[in-house]
């Protein structure tokens, strides 16, 4: 398999001083989805807008490679980027509610994209949106093309957000968050929605999110982040079954997952909070929070190989028994 | 959008409504008017006539009523300095004084908002410090300090423009420039606000995602959203402007309604006095109206109100 994105030692830091992403590397297969998680201020958002250019004032990025179906995304010029951008690759973000421009109406915002990438003419832009609305689930199109965002709820909204991001057909679409701000039914309808894009559009998608109930349910692949560092990569099913990096297993035992929870015994916590890192640290960035942390930690920490497609950065040697296929 | 047009005009009729009354009655406040009509020299028999030849021996109820009732018909009386009705005087000032508040607020938008989009873009760099120091000498210059300089400066130095009176075009461009500066603080930091406010928010993370031209994301975007606070405070400022332009005609001998209402306190020529007052307070009342459909139009959200 080819990764559609490739994003290898990937740097962020803000004014020289916060060091945002520190090192991440994934790849994001075609047709898959693939799932970044971790706690909030581990530099999931930031890895995200690092890809799309998008980074805020003061930003600075810079990697070893990051590459786009096959075109490195790092050479490329501003003007090659914003024709990427929301044509190629599209991203809906967490705040459906925001999200939108409160002036225009629907039709005016979803139809944009097409006209300013594919040209065309304004009419065709809004056919083609209507007809996206209704993909993803909108009843009476035409009528919501003509209104403005604050007649919508927000998981209207954050369906209009899907259809706009859809509009040019992307290979990649990048969602930050995208269930955070709605209440669960809700969230479940997107997701479900989410699934089925992939799976009829062929489309990949970058899934950002720090709810591993919602890993669990749509990832491929995953990648846990944790101060800017991709700490452990895995499929899926592998990840929940056989965790090998300390702040994985902390994360997993703090949710309920079935088959791996007694139902007896307390969920767990992991003491502490992500510290903030600045240039120059050395080592690996959890040992503050872990419990099998020793000196060793403050060295450079080892990318160890656990099983085909699976590793993570820790000293500690992979736990072969659980790695075993059940 | 209608209905909130309804509201508006009913709104605004008792607004002008209440404006008629207080200058009635500030007129009044300012003295007995029978005396100071009939002059300093006016023996008590004078003062007597002159108060019944005007109508002021009546109850100040039935004049009042007496002047809304033939105001609302355009009737406004006779200037008692001017030998004119006063309809007819403020119907040949008021081109002047509109055209003095159109190039005032054109040259004062014409300049903020350049200025508020660029000092936002650009938001804590020099260019944005150096705007923002100009805003606030602009605040701090009073008008006819303005004035005069201009005066002295393009009119007397350079001669590039007449330096009073009404007859051409050029006539306008000083008085226009010094009213513009009465507005052009205040609109600036409002579009620069307004703009680094809207640069900031999740619409235009979207539509940066959405890979839209750098041009049509500040100019459609954003700034679209920044304009509303923008048009609601041009239209108070246009207001002020008709007020400030009372001292601005007077500098620059501008013949519009401003020097009207400053000769006529002057004289106590009061119909004058009250009819000034309530075409200022229409215009006020209108331009506020403006401001609210202009940004009804701007704002989807504002429509259903």
């Amino acid at each position: 398999m080819s990764a559609l994105l490739e994003v290898e030692e990937l740097q962020v830091s803000f004014g020289g001083r916060t060091a945002a992403v520190r090192g991440a590397s994934f790849r994001v297969e075609k047709g898959e989805t693939h799932c970044l998680v971790g706690e909030s201020g581990c530099g999931k958002s930031v890895t995200a807008l690092a890809v799309m250019s998008l980074l805020a004032r003061g930003g600075q990025r810079s990697a070893k490679r990051m590459r786009f179906a096959g075109t490195d995304l790092m050479s490329l010029s501003d003007r090659e980027m914003v024709r990427l951008r929301g044509n190629r690759i599209a991203m809906i973000f967490q705040e459906p509610m925001t999200s939108l421009n409160p002036a225009f109406t629907i039709g005016s915002q979803m139809a944009e994209v097409m006209t300013r990438h594919k040209g065309g003419t304004r009419a065709a832009a809004l056919d083609r949106a209507a007809e996206l609305m209704g993909r993803v689930g909108i009843t009476a199109p035409g009528m919501r093309l003509g209104q403005f965002p604050h007649q919508l709820s927000g998981g209207l909204r954050q369906r209009v957000m899907i259809a706009m991001a859809l509009m040019c057909d992307p290979e990649l679409l990048i969602a930050d968050e995208p269930t955070t701000a709605l209440d669960v039914t809700v969230q479940a309808q997107i997701l479900r929605l989410l699934a089925g894009l992939k799976r009829e559009l062929g489309l990949s998608i970058l899934l950002i999110t720090h709810d591993l109930g919602i890993v669990a349910r749509v990832a491929d692949h995953v990648s846990v982040m944790y101060a800017g560092e991709v700490v452990e990569r895995a499929p899926t099913a592998e990840l929940f079954r056989a965790p090998q990096h300390p702040y994985t297993r902390g994360l997993l035992s703090c949710v309920p997952v079935p088959g791996r929870v007694q139902r007896d015994r307390p969920l767990g916590s992991i003491p502490g909070v992500v510290p903030a890192i600045g240039p120059g640290f050395a080592g690996c960035a959890f040992r503050s929070r872990c419990a099998h942390a020793d000196e060793t930690c403050t060295r450079t920490i080892p990318r160890r190989r656990a099983a085909n497609a699976h590793d993570y950065l820790c000293r500690l040697e992979p736990d072969w028994a659980e790695l075993q296929p059940a | 959008m209608l209905r909130l047009i309804a509201r508006r005009i009913a709104l605004g009729v008792l607004v002008a409504l209440t404006v008629m009354t207080l200058a009635f009655l500030l007129t009044r406040l300012s003295g007995d008017l029978a005396v100071s009509i009939a002059g300093p020299q006016a023996t008590q028999a004078d003062v007597e006539i002159v108060r019944k030849a005007y109508g002021l021996d009546r109850p100040l109820y039935v004049q009042f009523f007496a002047w809304t009732g033939r105001a609302m018909v355009g009737d406004f009386g006779q200037s008692y300095f001017f030998k004119d009705s006063v309809a007819n005087l403020i119907q040949k000032r008021l081109p002047i004084t509109v055209t003095l508040g159109l190039v005032g607020l054109s040259l004062a938008l014409i300049v903020s908002l350049p200025l508020g989009i660029l000092a936002a873009l650009r938001e804590n760099t020099w260019i944005d410090r150096s705007v923002t120091l100009f805003t606030m000498v602009g605040q701090a210059v009073p008008s006819f300090w303005l004035a005069l300089i201009l005066m002295i400066v393009l009119g007397l130095q350079l001669g590039i423009l007449p330096i009073s009176g009404t007859g051409t075009w050029q006539h306008f461009v000083m008085p226009g420039i010094v009213l513009a500066f009465t507005a052009i603080p205040a609109l600036t930091r409002l579009t620069r606000s307004g703009m680094i406010e809207a640069m900031a928010s999740d619409y235009i993370r979207t539509a940066r995602a959405k890979g839209l031209s750098r041009a049509r994301i500040i100019f459609k975007h954003a700034l679209r959203n920044a304009a509303i606070p923008v048009v609601s405070i041009a239209a108070v400022q246009l207001g002020f402007m008709l007020g400030g332009s009372i001292v601005i005609e007077t500098v620059f001998a501008l013949h519009g309604v401003g020097y009207l209402g400053w000769e006529s306190i002057a004289k106590n020529d009061f119909p004058v006095v009250q009819a000034v007052v309530l075409v200022l307070a229409v215009f006020y009342i209108g331009l506020t109206l403006l401001a609210d459909i202009l940004n009804a139009l701007l704002d989807p959200r504002l429509r259903t109100g």
